[in-house]
């Protein structure tokens, strides 16, 4: 299982908003949380990226406790959120190389970089055989979400649904093997909602595992194998529909 | 039958992490030149303002250079304090460092780090221009250790309150209500310091207010590395 988390509880204050709640992801699942404003989606997935701490409950990504090693769970985690984590002042580039940095991407295994990609795996025999620079991955990252031709363009210079598209290349810019969305449909057009609905099928169909947010039923969920309804931080209900998009059954 | 993708293995270390938070800033500042030059018009201003001011009503101002100094210093320290914080709000870019796979005392002490170059490269500026108005033989190699030193410490104490105070509403007011306070110690010593080199005292009659200094960059610096986790998620 790539992320289990159980009972988890969180108050501010003396208000529970999470009141133990449990959730399982395993690779190739495009988990959606439903639920209305302030049911406790974003406050959820923030402790799933380790950005807030719970009061209660345990938390696991890609096996590592994140509770009590959180350094080494948030490399397994991609995040895009209400906010789009850029810096304006910085091209797109500059913000992607921040991030590598950030990230610790130097010279390292040429992990299925192409979303969706059939590359046969790396054997262990092969070590460091396929080596990829922390440019070429942000070239890739800047391509697959078609924004390379304005690579050294500002990010204040870019629309909403472009500084999302940006947003979504940081995220997926370290190959993380589980991307947490918080409402990512928020402010984009049509076209835009649906260059982001089949990048994160592509993203789900490459083996990882893709947890989101939304408030709005109407967009954004092709492609999803369960839904997950959140209410007053607790989970209400549960439609599984079936096979994930990786093949595994739930 | 698709693959599962292979965990990146690899996290920066705290001083990669640091460093690459400085370099980013530093690159902002070379873009927008927004801190540097509002620490440097302020503290210009504020220093020719004094010297005509003392000038104007003491009879021999030139003892007095030591603390104006360090009060035009470290109110111009405040301003790229209080920015260097703010613009991680923008786009809540502060959640972005958060997420990233290193100890997040990374985070303080590359903010740290920034926020010392900016005063160092406004203090390379402010001193000699102190120097000439106020007639001081500020450039000499001990009042540099004592600017150095104190500006390092003033960094890492500057830096814990501004990341507490980043996300207060009323975080212009409350980042020097809660830091001067706590900098007296800070100031007092480099007054001093200072003031023992352009006297030409016997080291030994001013030199443990240096290590009042070194004292005070000791538990700030330890303070910020241990406690920044909580004051950001705070």
């Amino acid at each position: 299982m790539l992320l289990t988390a159980t009972a988890l509880t969180k108050l501010f204050g003396m208000r529970p908003v999470l009141r133990g709640v449990d959730l399982y992801v395993d690779r190739g699942e495009f988990v959606t949380i439903l639920g209305p404003n302030g049911a406790g989606k974003t406050t959820l997935l923030r402790i799933l990226a380790t950005l807030s701490t719970p009061n209660g409950g345990t938390l696991s990504i890609g096996g590592i406790d994140a509770l009590k090693d959180a350094a080494k769970a948030r490399a397994n985690i991609g995040m895009v959120s209400h906010h789009s984590l850029v810096y304006p002042d910085l091209t797109a580039y500059e913000n992607l190389r921040f991030f590598a940095r950030m990230y610790g991407l130097r010279e390292i295994r040429n992990q299925r970089l192409e979303i969706g990609a059939t590359q046969s795996p790396i054997s262990p025999k092969q070590g460091l055989v396929n080596l990829q620079s922390p440019d070429q991955r942000i070239e890739e990252a800047l391509r697959k979400v078609n924004l390379w031709n304005r690579a050294h363009d500002y990010a204040r210079t870019f629309s909403r649904g472009m500084t999302q598209r940006l947003t979504i290349a940081r995220a997926i810019l370290h190959n993380p093997p589980l991307l947490l969305l918080d409402e990512p449909y928020t402010g984009l057009d049509q076209a835009s909602a649906q260059n982001l609905s089949a990048l994160l099928r592509e993203v789900a169909l490459s083996g990882r595992a893709v947890v989101m947010t939304t408030h709005e039923l109407g967009r954004g969920l092709e492609g999803v194998t369960r839904f997950v309804q959140v209410e007053q931080g607790k989970l209400v209900g549960i439609s599984d529909l079936g096979l994930g998009i990786g093949g595994n059954a739930r | 039958m698709t693959q599962s993708p292979i965990p990146n293995p690899q996290s920066p270390t705290t001083l990669q992490a640091a460093l690459a938070i400085l370099r980013k800033d530093a690159l902002t500042e070379l873009r927008t030149r927004e801190s540097i030059t509002a620490m440097l018009v302020f503290a210009v201003m504020a220093i020719v303002m004094f010297n005509f001011a003392l000038r104007l009503r003491v009879d021999s101002f030139k003892p007095l250079t030591p603390g104006v100094l360090w009060v035009t210093l470290v109110f111009a320290g405040t301003l790229g304090l209080s920015r260097s914080m703010s613009s991680e709000q923008i786009n809540q870019c502060l959640d972005g460092l958060l997420l990233a796979p290193c100890d997040r005392s990374a985070i303080f002490i590359g903010k740290a780090f920034t926020n010392m170059l900016f005063m160092l490269v406004s203090a390379v500026i402010l001193v000699p221009i102190t120097a000439i108005l106020f007639d001081e033989s500020l450039l000499q190699p001990g009042v540099w250790l004592v600017v150095v030193l104190g500006v390092i410490g003033y960094a890492g104490a500057g830096t814990l309150i501004a990341a507490m105070s980043a996300s207060t509403r009323a975080r212009e007011v409350f980042l020097p209500i809660l830091l001067f306070p706590l900098i007296l110690p800070l100031l007092t010593a480099s007054v001093i310091a200072t003031s023992g080199f352009l006297d030409k005292l016997a080291f030994a009659d001013f030199g443990p207010w240096m290590g009042v200094q070194i004292a005070f960059i000791v538990i700030f610096w330890t303070a910020g590395i241990l406690l920044f986790e909580f004051v950001v998620e705070g």
